[in-house]
């Protein structure tokens, strides 16, 4: 289906699409504003450690075609994982971008206001990932 | 000589009446007018995302009751229904009707304490809201005779339900169903046409089809903006395909059209309930499944149509007892982005309704 982005599927299965994390906004975008796809609404939003890398896991939804896509990204590098901002294409992701930065260290580049969104100012550290505690 | 004027920026919260616990706004005025509006949360966060890696599957149930503490019995069917899609668990029939009935009794119960709320931030101070919590009485009494709580009710199980209702439950629902189309009615004699509520919430921040969609809006919020577009219908799980009802949807998404779509919304719940009373059949109410259960590798995302909108949850399992990552897609944190859109160029008092219009919980926004 991605086959319009050559070299840019990590992975694929029944249940998700891999992208790499620099051409992630282009799959969004294509995503979203091809009529046949037009993936309009994302639900949910959120990053999971698996120590390796992190992985950024989208879920999108048509609601005119009603069909649905998952849609990740990988971030290898620890101490400064970076994932281009969706928040120019779908609003939804402002807060949910913010909670993923604030409490798994996502860095999201582009979006607006980065800054936490749960914790406070000056909290040390990112609570959700596997090595906190 | 002309007067030098300057925005005003105004905390209001995170103590505050009308902010529906702790929740803090950041707004900025010119005199009356709204200019800007920044949601500043977190004080309830206790971290349940976190304290889920560490429990079993099971003992995750009561934390999700503390999510959205007025619609808790909603959170538990959430999270039983992603677990079981996870391990592939089947349920007894009976089990799911029980599930449904308690879903769409919360969903009464729910709706009638957001009508309430919304009607107190108007200004109908307290009189709405006892008139509604007469009902919802009736229906915690319900929940107290299933499983003993009357707020966090701890009363799915993975695979079913933790006990089968009393003999004195149905009697009780049964005449609970019969009378709340009347109450309806009452409502809607005393409310739907009143003059005041009229001109408070007809055309008052009016949230687009089209920034409904791309804020993720969900439930009422997105209803009322005029998307056709339920869970129950659009993805159907539990056993609501064999139901039938209707999707109340508004016209022009401003405030009217968001308490209208909640005050059908009950009236297509108690059909359900009617139905799925008549259906109701005896037997079993949980499947045998493990009590350390280790789901398989994978990961799984269930969503249903919660009251308040779109609950999720995302989880990933690495075959231990306790899930490798639980994240919540909670409706309310989402349906808060468009608080903006909404309020812009209103007055203050109208950004005080607009945010009872998308029927807040903080349990949920915080986590």
């Amino acid at each position: 289906m991605t086959k319009a982005f050559p070299g840019t599927v990590v992975a694929a299965d029944k249940a998700a699409v891999v992208v790499t994390s620099k051409s992630l906004y282009q799959v969004a975008e294509f995503l979203k504003n091809t009529p046949a796809l037009d993936f309009d609404y994302l639900t949910n939003l959120t990053a999971v450690d698996y120590m390796d890398y992190f992985e950024v896991v989208y879920h999108v939804i048509s609601l005119k075609h009603n069909h649905s896509l998952v849609l990740k990204t990988r971030c290898h590098d620890r101490d400064k994982p970076a994932v281009p901002s969706v928040v120019s294409l779908w609003r939804s992701a402002d807060f949910q971008e913010r909670e993923a930065y604030d409490l798994m260290g996502i860095i999201f580049e582009g979006h607006p206001n980065l800054k936490r969104l749960l914790l406070w100012e000056g909290f040390v550290g990112y609570p959700l990932r596997r090595d906190y505690l | 000589m002309a007067i030098r004027t300057e925005p005003f920026i105004l905390n209001m919260g995170p103590q505050h009446p009308s902010t529906h616990g702790v929740f803090r706004m950041r707004v900025t005025l010119d005199g009356e007018v709204v200019v800007d509006v920044e949601p500043v949360i977190g004080y309830l966060h206790r971290g349940i995302e976190k304290l889920g890696e560490t429990r079993t599957y099971t003992q995750i149930i009561p934390l999700t009751d503390r999510l959205d503490y007025v619609a808790s019995m909603t959170n538990n069917f959430a999270y039983v229904l992603a677990v079981e899609k996870l391990a592939g668990i089947k349920i007894p029939e009976r089990a799911e009707y029980l599930r449904i009935i308690m879903a769409e009794t919360m969903r009464i119960a729910n709706h009638l304490m957001a009508v309430g709320f919304f009607l107190n931030d108007l200004g109908a101070m307290m009189t709405p809201v006892l008139y509604m919590w007469r009902e919802r009485e009736k229906l915690l009494d319900l929940y107290e005779m299933v499983c003993g709580q009357r707020l966090t009710y701890n009363y799915m199980r993975i695979g079913g339900v933790s006990q089968d209702v009393p003999e004195e439950f149905l009697p009780a629902l049964k005449k609970f169903v019969a009378e709340m189309p009347g109450f309806i009615d009452e409502y809607d004699q005393l409310l739907s046409q009143n003059e005041v509520l009229l001109a408070r919430t007809k055309g008052v921040c009016i949230l687009p089809r089209d920034t409904a969609i791309n804020t993720a809006a969900s439930g009422p919020v997105l209803r009322a903006s005029g998307v056709k577009w339920d869970i129950r219908r659009a993805d159907p799980y539990s056993i609501y395909d064999r139901f039938d009802f209707e999707i109340p949807v508004g016209t022009v998404g401003d405030n009217y059209d968001r308490y209208w779509v909640r005050m059908q919304e009950m009236r297509q719940s108690v059909r359900i309930l009617e139905q799925a009373i008549a259906q109701l059949p005896e037997g079993e109410v949980c499947a045998r499944v493990p009590h350390l259960l280790r789901p398989p590798i994978g990961e799984v995302y269930g969503h249903i149509e919660a009251p308040k909108g779109e609950l999720g949850f995302y989880l990933v399992s690495d075959n231990s007892i306790a899930p490798y990552r639980l994240h919540i897609r909670p409706p309310t944190l989402i349906n808060l982005t468009a608080l903006k859109d909404m309020v812009v160029g209103w007055k203050v008092a109208d950004l005080i309704i607009t945010f009872g219009s998308i029927d807040v919980c903080l349990g949920e926004i915080d986590r």
